[in-house]
């Protein structure tokens, strides 16, 4: 049996004039796994996902989610999907519990389901305290998980989030990140768009990377690296007195041995985890003392600088040594 | 292919969802925008102490200076001061609209699966209820101060009918500049440029007679004038219209029931697809 993708882009474009803001883009992303959609500011991002929410008209080409045709279909597909929008569109003057029954209401839920499902899904977010002040009350991290309460009330299948992070605290974000990844493990489809790499490696199954309203490469992340370059072995020395010695036997190995004068580390391209066991057994028994030794892949940035020419955006508050910020 | 079969049961079941009609999302919303009123009741300020205020300025500064033939002007004042009331649920529909635009909750609501017309339903049923509170507090320091209802009940629930179904009417005006604006600023500013001259240049506040034939040419066929006119003559607050009044004022239950047919053909298909054409993209 083939099962049908839970969303679908076929060809879909929008110009504003002559902006040509989405220009013919297509993915499909099958049933239970995370899509995320991976680009700079202007990259067409948000509108790609506000056609798909129905919210915006497509110039041409179509979508499907849940099996539902976007263009034919929108009230199907908004009973299908949950959407939480760029800026957290919580009513601030409404308490916590009063937004969810603001929604209840509008998806005519009973007034049962939306008791019990906004004490569940409180308690589960850590709002249960805040549940009766106004949402303006909220810090920044409390309104997107307020809003993504809203979006899951009526617990649908997929759920997109439009950069679901941007403007959190590095601590927010992890917690939000561990509410999507149980989400998912629930069996919930995530469609996610987001300007930081390290958020599509850490939560997307597929990523697609979109500039300028097109897809530029589409792949897992590890694929994404992969087509960056070659990988490479790193090998961390216990003293720096074998430096010498150390790259002598990783020579034996690999044409290309990289040594950091004053360091301890030596690096070898690789063509993969072959290679790596190979030269951790000759430093087995050579008998050099070794600290560490793995394989490191290119970074997502890399790749997205090598697609796009241009660097991606760094997490606030992220070590910049682990994003690869431009010296 | 449906839904059912697509997704892998997740561990919460899904709920019965059933898209509520026109009338319960519009509820729903009305609800809402009450809550909103209740929260900040400084929302009400406009109807509730400037109407006071400006009952109690405009019979005792103006009243003395401006005659009226027939009558005392706080009889005259009052029925021209709530038509402005009424006249001014535009400017509030307006702002409400593009307040929720621009916060993004229009986007939330028609990401749900509502009939859409019910966001804009739904905000002028509580502007309506907005301006009513104003007008119910102008009757009271009216009825304090000494105006009167004069010709039985069912007369004066008629002109109070006139002047919601005026204030309907109004209302896509609102619709229609709240859907082109972008900000709340900017449809403040441009409604109460528009909305000042229209409940002036009428017979709100002073008899047309008095003013320079070509302004009283515009404040007798202005609508606000046929319906002032209507109700003061369904209340019986001085006399009918001058023999050389334009045809609207010599006919005002009638004029005031056209117009606002009139203003509602015009606007709502302007406002309709305006705020398409912004939910558009």
């Amino acid at each position: 049996m083939t099962v049908a993708p839970a969303v679908e882009a076929v060809e879909l474009a929008k110009h504003f004039g002559a902006n040509r803001a989405v220009d013919g883009v297509s993915f499909v992303v099958p049933s239970g796994t995370v899509l995320g959609l991976l680009g700079p500011n202007g990259a067409g991002k948000t509108t790609l996902v506000r056609m798909l929410t129905t919210l915006s008209v497509p110039t041409s080409g179509t979508g499907r989610v849940a099996g539902f045709d976007i263009r034919e279909q929108p009230n199907d597909v908004r009973r299908s999907m949950g959407l939480t929008g760029q800026a957290a569109t919580v009513d601030e003057i409404l308490t916590g519990r009063e937004n969810l029954k603001l929604i209840g209401g509008l998806y005519g839920l009973s007034r049962k389901y939306v008791r019990e499902t906004t004490e569940y899904l409180f308690d589960r977010f850590d709002l249960t305290a805040a549940a009766d002040r106004a949402a303006k009350t909220y810090s920044g991290g409390m309104r997107r998980r307020l809003d993504l309460a809203v979006s899951l009330l009526a617990a649908p299948p997929i759920l997109f989030l439009d950069e679901p992070t941007t403007g959190l605290d590095p601590h927010s974000r992890s917690g939000l990140w561990e509410v999507l990844r149980d989400l998912v493990r629930e069996g919930t489809t995530l469609v996610l768009t987001t300007q930081y790499l390290e958020e599509a490696d850490h939560l997307a199954d597929e990523i697609v990377v979109v500039d300028k309203g097109r897809v530029i490469a589409a792949g897992t992340p590890t694929q994404l690296k992969d087509r960056a370059g070659q990988a490479s072995v790193v090998v961390t020395l216990t003293s720096a007195a074998d430096l010498d010695d150390a790259a002598e036997l990783m020579r034996s190995q690999s044409p290309e041995v990289h040594v950091e004068p004053g360091s301890r580390r030596l690096t070898a391209k690789a063509d993969g985890l072959g290679d790596m066991t190979r030269i951790a057994a000759v430093f087995e028994s050579s008998g050099i003392a070794i600290d560490d030794l793995g394989l490191a892949r290119p970074s997502l940035d890399d790749v997205f600088l090598h697609l796009t020419g241009h660097r991606a955006e760094v997490l606030p508050g992220a070590d910049p040594t682990t994003q690869g910020v431009p010296q | 292919m449906t839904a059912t079969e697509i997704a892998p049961a997740p561990r919460r079941i899904r709920p019965e969802i059933s898209p509520p009609t026109l009338l319960r999302a519009s509820a729903t919303i009305v609800w809402r925008n009450l809550v909103h009123i209740r929260r900040m009741p400084e929302m009400l300020l406009d109807v509730t102490v400037q109407s006071v205020m400006f009952v109690l300025l405009f019979a005792y500064v103006f009243g003395g200076a401006i005659a009226v033939a027939g009558t005392d002007y706080k009889e005259f004042l009052l029925p021209g001061i709530m038509v402005q009331t009424m006249v001014f649920s535009a400017a509030i529909v307006a702002m409400g609209l593009t307040s929720d635009l621009q916060k993004g909750i229009v986007d939330r609501f028609k990401s749900l699966p509502i009939p859409r017309s019910a966001v804009l339903v739904g905000r002028s049923i509580s502007s309506l209820i907005h301006s009513s509170i104003g007008v119910a507090v102008m009757a009271v320091t009216g009825l304090l101060i000494g105006w009167r209802m004069r010709n039985g009940l069912l007369d004066a629930a008629l002109a109070f009918l006139l002047l919601l179904l005026f204030g309907f009417a109004v209302i896509w005006l609102g619709i229609w500049v709240g859907s082109l604006m972008r900000t709340v600023e900017a449809v403040q500013g441009f409604m109460f440029t528009v909305m000042f001259p229209l409940t002036f240049v009428a017979n709100t506040f002073a008899p047309p007679e008095s003013m320079p034939s070509w302004l009283r040419a515009i404040a007798e066929w202005n609508p606000v004038s046929a319906v002032t006119q209507a109700c003061r003559e369904l209340w019986g607050n001085g006399l009918p219209a001058s023999a050389d009044a334009a045809w609207p004022l010599q006919h005002p239950v009638l004029m005031s029931i056209a117009w606002s047919l009139v203003l509602t053909a015009v606007f709502a298909p302007l406002a309709v697809s305006a705020f398409r054409r912004r939910s558009r993209d």
